[in-house]
């Protein structure tokens, strides 16, 4: 794509908490159906997002077994937003705070997830075009 | 000269420094001269329904402001597009990543 661009965004919600999220998933998935680079840098909650082990679960209130209850695991839709970015020309870049993810116990990364300090936020948004923090609510 | 994309997530009911802040901010930007978007979002597309609080998003549009409303969130909140204020146009959040694009200087509230 001719004006193929670099973005950078910082997440800092935890997964469930925030309509916060689900916009900034949004975000992320227009970017990359344009064939746009993104790179995403999660502090404090944000990095359970891509927390391998979390797990759908059925809903015994509604009678649904885990397969019709289908629930949703953001760490799912990090691995379709980086196959999204790749059919559409781009890259995704993930990468979490390692001392928030070491704070919280949430190591184990789906792949394709990185591990770094701020500075590397600052490397992203140096190398990028333009930079977009969702903060969490002060 | 900047431009700038002021991102609204709140409710002007729900965080008092909506108006008193980030909107004077949105219009003072553009009372300088500076090309400005203000995208409301999530619980920040309250407002724009005609005759809600639209005094205040109405005199940041006067200074030159445009101002978009998330489709999405409308429709979460079962805001038809025709209860909006005039001066408020419904738009797609691909307008954040185009105006992301152009080198807007981006501020989510």
């Amino acid at each position: 794509m001719a004006d193929k661009k670099t973005l950078a965004f910082l997440l800092m919600d935890a997964p469930y908490e925030s309509a916060r999220t689900t916009t900034a998933f949004r975000l992320i998935d227009a970017a990359a159906r344009r064939g746009h680079d993104v790179s995403v840098f999660c502090y404090e909650g944000a990095v359970a997002l891509s927390f391998a082990k979390q797990a759908p679960h059925a809903n015994t209130v509604h009678g649904r077994d885990v397969a019709q209850e289908d629930h949703p695991n953001p760490k799912d839709w990090i691995i379709a937003l980086t196959a999204q970015a790749e059919k559409s020309g781009g890259t995704l870049t993930w990468t979490n705070c390692g001392l928030c993810v070491d704070e919280r116990g949430v190591g184990e990364a789906v792949a394709g997830v990185g591990r770094g300090s701020p500075v590397d936020f600052w490397k992203m948004a140096e190398a990028a075009d333009n930079t977009l923090v969702i903060p969490t609510r002060g | 000269m900047d431009s700038y994309l002021l991102i609204e997530s709140r409710d002007a009911l729900e965080s008092s420094d909506v108006a008193t802040y980030f909107y004077d901010l949105a219009a003072g930007l553009a009372r300088e001269g500076s090309p400005v978007t203000l995208f409301l979002v999530q619980n920040g597309v309250f407002p724009a329904r005609r005759g809600a609080q639209t005094a205040a998003l109405n005199a940041v549009a006067r200074a030159g402001v445009e101002i978009l409303a998330d489709e999405f969130s409308l429709r979460e909140r079962g805001i038809p597009t025709d209860r909006l204020d005039p001066c408020v146009v419904p738009a797609p959040i691909d307008v954040v990543i185009d105006r992301l694009v152009q080198g807007r200087k981006a501020m989510w509230h």
